[in-house]
Formats: structure tokens, sequence, C-alpha cells
């Protein structure tokens, strides 16, 4: 049996003090150990931001990238080693702001890989700018006159690009949050979470106003109903619905078709391809007609 | 003899068809052919043409004037008018000009039954033109369709046989002797043919890349052929390519991506990671004009600079520059090793006329040896540092998860154990001066470049890559005319390579650009005293002759 000491990591914690992206790490390694998964089995991969340094703080295999390509390693690594528990876990501005090209894409490919989209609602590492998920007219330390432009709808995207499970959680909820985190890390295909984890610093709001507006989805949500699941993740005027918004019946997985050519191991442990394949393929274009 | 066959029309008109099929017969008659093409960023009409070159033995470089001028429409015929020799032989399909009158729809529909067929006339005018016997276009027409079907073969056949006896007829007493047939077998191939299987061969398995020419064919021979095992991804962009295969790569697969300078531009923050995180990867940059999208579908060698220069901050990278399809085999190859070896960005340039030329070579053959991977034991390893010190700067690689072992990247300084640092009194200084021990190692192994008929040379010309065959044949003529002439060639350009050299000649590079790179780069870190640069930049290859004119 996993257990929670073994997820200890001895990196020095860089965060604000009281920075509701704790609680993302405390509900992260609750959900590891109660699905049994070792450390050696994860791979957490990452771009830049607060947020992104969050694989350091526990003890797995990390792959801290460049900002906003966290989602294409990802991939990358998944495809060669799909027997890695694969988790993104990086910013809004990482995730919908510098990668959402990428974001964009994984939904339409489907690997088998859980995104953790920390959604504090601003750019806190550089100092307060705005993020895609800013709300209009917000003032941030670049925006000073309020933010011009409506936010990014990243859950609403997902659902309508196909990704295969798609929820809303809560920072400040580590219990709840490690629910959703076990059920997106479970589910075979695409996942994206997105956390509500207020700014402490930066943001507009204190944490407990997050708090007094998060609502649990209705436990009778059909997360198979596609309209619905985009009214929920569109409705975010005065509350946040939070829980699983989105579990349509799972599709075929990105790779699916190779690997069934290779089979289902680490690509470094295939031999190499026969000499005389590619012997007689360059022979081929030795001209005897 | 040495011929040079232009086929020329619009895209889409089948000049392709028609180069394929000649080039092929004088291939299974035993000549060495040199195949190269030019093309507009179109996809139908524009100009183009299919330029064969045929010799006794392998002649593998372009010439830019014609013998023979085979034009499917007027507009061709006008356009690459001036290329025909003045002793050359025109033919097309309206009388105009002086030449052979050849009505190649008309020929096709009356013997073929269909107009598609005109091309089968084209090529067999073309076999009675340059003197191959018809039943050796016979033959190949007739293994090259036969996939297809008899109907297919036998339209082909009837149509390119109307085409020969029209083209022999007009052509009366100036009908050219048959060539006799040679008993010899060659390999024909272009590079990025030949890329795929050495990359597959050096143990490659993942390769993501965004289409982008003149690079696309590497992408697309792995998608074809399955049997090469290589798992791969069309990327939403190049940002996209190269940081699935840097993923890849870090989870322990060999992978490339594959581009042209506009997708390399986009990729080099992914060289500069590969860099820091040290995870080998193989970059071919397919070369061609810019700045920005500059002229897509042409030759150029504009991003030696670029390559060797790419990525933020200091860090080791290989750069290598085959001239054939065969070094492109050997050092598509080495740079999987290198990559490996070094953990680092290894970048192959190849331009247009690399990837679109093919050269006839006695034979394609990978190295006796391919080097293995060099992931290592797990066994050997309590606790795992991914980054831990070691005289030569290389780190034993493990991957994820390998032997039960969590292995650590980071994009930020990091520690031995992979974890971001802001310890700038001595882990900073120890990781600069690692990854840098890595390029002063890397640099002893790098090969000198090739030295040719240099012994007594007064003027050597030095290139790089693609342009060797026309510097060599620049180089025999110009002795040829009792000029002492030499060349120098370089395939492995960075880290520059120490290299021996006569002191008292006079030097210039030849490039297909127009700031000499080379020049700036030997003059600049290895203390040559160059002369000046032999420069092409109007997006077509260098050739023997655009040399000579230009060599003081």
């Amino acid at each position: 049996m996993t257990k929670i000491e073994e997820y200890a990591s001895p990196v020095e914690n860089q965060w604000c003090p009281g920075c509701p992206n704790f609680g993302i790490l405390a509900a992260l390694k609750r959900a590891l150990v109660e699905l049994e998964l070792a450390p050696d089995e994860v791979c957490l991969v990452s771009g830049i931001g607060q947020a992104a340094k969050l694989p350091h703080y526990l003890k797995a295999n990390v792959y801290n990238g460049l900002h906003g390509r966290a989602i294409p390693a990802a991939i990358g690594i998944h495809v060669a080693n799909p027997r890695l528990k694969m988790i993104v876990t990086s910013g809004d501005g990482d995730l919908y702001g510098e990668g959402g090209n990428h974001l964009l894409h994984a939904f339409r490919r489907n690997p088998d890989i859980t995104v953790i989209a920390h959604d504090n609602r601003i750019y806190a590492l550089t100092k307060g700018q705005a993020s895609p998920t800013t709300p209009r007219g917000e003032k941030t330390r670049l925006q000073f006159d309020g933010v011009e432009i409506d936010p990014a709808q990243m859950l609403a995207t997902a659902i309508v690009h196909g990704c295969t499970f798609v929820a809303r959680g809560f920072a400040g909820d580590i219990e709840g949050l490690t629910g959703i985190l076990k059920r997106a890390i479970a589910h075979r295909g695409l996942s994206l979470v997105d956390v509500i984890q207020p700014c402490i610093t930066w943001g507009n709001h204190p944490v407990d106003w997050y708090r007094e507006r998060v609502v649990p989805i209705p436990d009778d949500h059909d997360p198979t109903d596609r309209d619905r699941a985009i009214s929920v993740a569109l409705d975010v005027e005065d509350s946040f619905p939070v829980g699983v918004l989105y579990e349509p019946p799972e599709r075929e997985t990105f790779a699916a078709s190779y690997r069934e050519r290779v089979g289902d191991g680490p690509l470094y442990e295939l031999p190499r391809v026969d000499r005389s394949i590619l012997e007689e393929r360059l022979d081929r274009r030795t001209v005897r007609l | 003899m040495d011929r040079s066959i232009f086929v020329t029309g619009a895209a889409g008109e089948g000049i392709q068809t028609i180069g394929d099929v000649v080039a092929r017969c004088f291939l299974s008659h035993g000549y060495p052919v040199f195949a190269s093409q030019e093309f507009e960023s179109r996809i139908r009409g524009g100009n183009s043409s299919v330029r064969i070159r045929v010799a006794e033995e392998p002649r593998n470089a372009p010439r830019e004037d014609a013998d023979v001028l085979l034009a499917l429409n007027p507009v061709a015929r006008e356009h690459y008018a001036d290329a025909l020799r003045a002793d050359g032989l025109l033919l097309s399909s309206d009388g105009e000009g002086s030449g052979l009158t050849i009505p190649f729809v008309d020929l096709a529909v009356e013997h073929g039954g269909q107009a598609i067929y005109a091309n089968a006339v084209a090529a067999g005018a073309l076999c009675a033109a340059v003197g191959i016997p018809f039943a050796v276009l016979d033959g190949v027409l007739s293994s090259a369709f036969a996939k297809r079907g008899e109907e297919i073969v036998r339209g082909n056949v009837d149509a390119a046989r109307a085409g020969f006896d029209r083209a022999a007829s007009q052509l009366g007493d100036g009908v050219p002797e048959e060539l006799p047939s040679r008993d010899a077998t060659y390999a024909f191939a272009s590079a990025h043919e030949t890329i795929p299987i050495a990359a597959a061969a050096a143990g490659c398995r993942f390769i993501s890349a965004y289409p982008m020419s003149p690079s696309t064919g590497i992408i697309t021979a792995f998608v074809r052929d399955a049997d090469l095992g290589v798992f791969a991804e069309q990327a939403e962009d190049e940002i996209a390519a190269i940081n699935m295969a840097l993923g890849a790569s870090a989870a322990g697969a060999r992978a490339m991506t594959a581009t042209s300078g506009g997708g390399f531009a986009l990729m080099v923050e992914g060289i500069s990671l590969a860099g820091m995180i040290e995870t080998p990867i193989v970059v071919v940059l397919a070369q061609r004009p810019g700045p920005a999208t500059g002229l897509p579908t042409r030759t150029a060698q504009e991003d030696l600079l670029f390559a060797i220069r790419a990525g933020h901050g200091e860090f080791p990278r290989a750069v290598l520059a085959p001239s054939d399809p065969q070094e492109a085999i050997d050092l598509t190859i080495r740079a999987f090793d290198l990559a490996d070896r070094y953990q680092i960005p290894v970048i192959v340039l190849t331009d247009q006329f690399l990837a679109d030329s093919s050269f006839t070579l006695d034979r394609l053959e990978l190295p006796a040896e391919i080097p293995p991977d060099r992931l290592a034991d797990p066994a050997d390893f309590g606790a795992y540092a991914r980054y831990a010190p070691s005289e030569t700067g290389v780190s034993p690689r493990l991957t994820f998860g390998q032997g039960g072992h969590t292995v650590c990247l980071d994009s930020d300084e990091h520690t031995p154990e992979g974890h971001i640092t802001e310890e700038l009194r001595t882990v900073r200084p120890a990781a600069v001066a690692k990854r840098l021990e890595k390029l002063r190692r890397l640099r002893k192994e790098i090969r000198p470049p090739e030295a040719r008929r240099t012994d007594d040379a007064e003027r050597i010309l030095v290139g790089w890559g693609s342009t060797r065959g026309a510097i060599a044949e620049a180089v025999d003529r110009l002795r040829a005319e009792g000029r002492k002439a030499g060349s120098i060639h370089f395939t492995e350009l960075w880290p520059l390579p120490e290299t021996e050299r006569p002191k008292d000649a006079r030097y210039w590079t030849v490039e297909g650009n127009a700031t000499g790179p080379l020049a700036q780069l030997l003059r600049g870190g290895l203390g040559w005293s160059i002369e000046g640069t032999i420069g092409r930049s109007d997006g077509l290859p260098i050739d023997a002759r655009y040399i000579l004119e230009r060599t003081p």
C-alpha cells in the first residue's frame, strides 16, 4: 500500500504562506495514495508559473518544461511510455493563454492525461496582470482601468471539442477536490480539472468570497448530457458549480493504433527495427526494373 | 557523354511522371542519372521543371543549361527557352520555333485512347531524341504501371510508341544512335528518402512535425512506411512538434522533428530547453530562402548561423550538413548518436535542392556498426540524480520510472537532482561548467572537412552541405583549364572542427546565400583568411558554371 510519506519532497516550497495551491497539492497527494499509485508510476508535467512548481513539491517523475508547453511534452511522454500515469499541473495563464492552442488540440486527441488547471484568474508570478480567465472589468497591475475583454470559457470549450472528462474543483475544499482528482486520474482519456485557486496576493477577492459562491453540482446532473454540461460550464455569473460537469462514454485514446502494433510497453524497451527491413528499403531505391 | 534534359510544364501537368520514366529508362539501361526539380509554390499552373543529367559516370550536380528541352505547353517553352543550348533540341506540341513538333494530347487520344496518356507520348518522344531504345521504355512503363492493370499498361505503351515514332520520323537522319546497354546497377535516391530509413536504423521511434516545404517528405515517409516502426504525429504547430518530441525523448524514446526555417524559428525555445534539460533531440532543418515565408519551394543555405546560434542562453549542440543521400544516412545516424551521448540537440541541415534531387550512387548502405542507445542501468543507482556531476559533464541517463527510480527534469536552473534552484554561489556555476564541458569534449570529435585537390592548389573553394557536387565539378573544370584549384568541404559544422589546410592558397567560400555565413564562421572561429564568397541567393541551386563564372 502506498503511504502519503512516500510522496514527501525535500524541496523548499516557494508558494506564499496560505496559498490555496497547498490545498491542491494536499488533494493530489491524497488522490494518488488512495489510487494506490507509487511515485515512480506517476509523471508530473508542468510549464512555468507558481502552479507549475507543484511537481517539485512531491516526489514523482517530473518534467517541468517551457511556459505553455506542458501539454505537448506530456503527450510525447505518454506515447513513449503509456505505463506512466500522466498528470499535467499548471496555471490558467500557462495552460489557457500561452499554451491554449495545445490544449484545444489535446481535447481532440484524447490522450490518457489528467490536466489540473490551477485557475487563480491572474498572472501571479509576474506580479498581477490579467490572465485569460480574469473577469471583464477587474482591475489589475497592468489592466489599470479594468480588463476590456471577456474571459476564456475553457470548460465549455473542452466539452465542445470532445474532452472526455471535464470538472471544476475548489482548492479550499481538499476533501471534495480529492474525490474529483481521483475520478479524473482514473478516467481513461483526457481529463480537465479546472481548480478555483484564489490568489491571496494579487487576486481581487479573498478565499472566503469564493467559498461562499461555490455550489456543488446537483447529484441528478447527468454528466453524459453535453448541452446541459455546457450550460453548467458557462453558469459562472454569481456562483461556481463544482464537480464533474461532463463525462461522456469513453472513446479511443491517442496513439491507440500505434500501440496495437507495438504493444503497451515503454518504447525504449523495443528492439531496433530489423536491419534487413531497412536494407531492403534502401535496396528498393536501387533501380532494377 | 554529359547530357542535360529539361522536362518542363505547369504544376499538375505530369512533368514529374515523365521525368521519372525517362530517369528510370537511363538507369535500367545502365546510365547514372542526376534528377533535380524546381517548381513554384502553387498546386496547379505556373512553370516547373524536372532536370535530368546523364553521364557515363555519376555526376551528382545540377546543370543550368539543357541539351534537350521538352515543353508541355507554350508558356513553359518560352519560359525555359533561354536554358536551351544553341545546338540543343526542342520538343514541343505547337510547332513554334525550331525543333520537333509532338502533339502530345492528340497522339495520346489517337493511339492510347485517352488524353491522360499524353505523358507517355512525351516520354516516348524524349527517348527517341536521346537514343534510348524503345524496348527499354516499354519495360519501364510495363513495370511502372503493372499494378494498374493490363489496359493502363497497353495505353501507356501504345501512346509512348506513337511519340517515339513521331520524334524519330521528324529527326530523320538526325535520329541519334541507340545508346548501348551498360552492365551497371546503381542506387538512386534523394537525401530526404534516406533520412527516415537511417533514423529508424538509429532507433528513432517518434517524430512529430508540422508540414512545411521542403521538409514534409520526412514525416510522410514514416507514416507511409509503417514497418519503420516510428510513431508519427502531425502537430498543431512547430512549437508542439519539438515539445512533443522532447517529451518522448525524455521518456526514453529516440525522437526527432523536421521543419524549415520558419518552423525552426518557432522551435527555438525548444532547442534551448533541450540544452537545459540535457535531453537528446534530432532536428532536420530543411532550408529554403527567407526571410519570413521567402520562396517556399526554392533552395538556399541561409540558416547556418541560425542553426548554430538558435536558442537563448549558452549550451552545447551539434550542427551537421550532409551533401548527398549516403552522407544523409551516415550523418542522421551520427546525429542520433551524438544527441544521445552528449544529451544535446543535434541539427541536420538540408535544403530543398537536397530534398528534391535524386542522386545516383554505386550503392546505399547502412554503416556496419550502428551505435546503441545509452540509457543507464537502473541497478547502478541507489538514489538517482539526473544531473549528477561527472568529469565529462555527461550524467548517466535514466528515464521516468526506470527500475523504480523517479527522475526530475527542469527547465529552470536546477540542482543535480533536477530541482529548481537559485543557489548562485556553487550550484549555478557548476551547472554552467557541466554543460559547457560537454561542448569542449564534443568539439574534439567533430570531423574535419574533406579536402580535395588542395595539395598544390592556389585557389581553394570552401563549401558546406549540398553544394559539394557542384564545387567538385567546378574545381575539375578549373584544373582542366590549367588553373590550380582545390576544394574543402564541411559536413560537420558545429562545434567548428580543428582543420589543417594549405597556408599559402587563397580561399573563397561557395554558398547558397548572400552574406557568406561559412566565411564569417571560418574567419571568426578558425582565423582563416577568406577572400570572399561566391554566393547565390536567387532560390536556384549552385551549379558548376555559376561558380566558374564568378571564380577570380
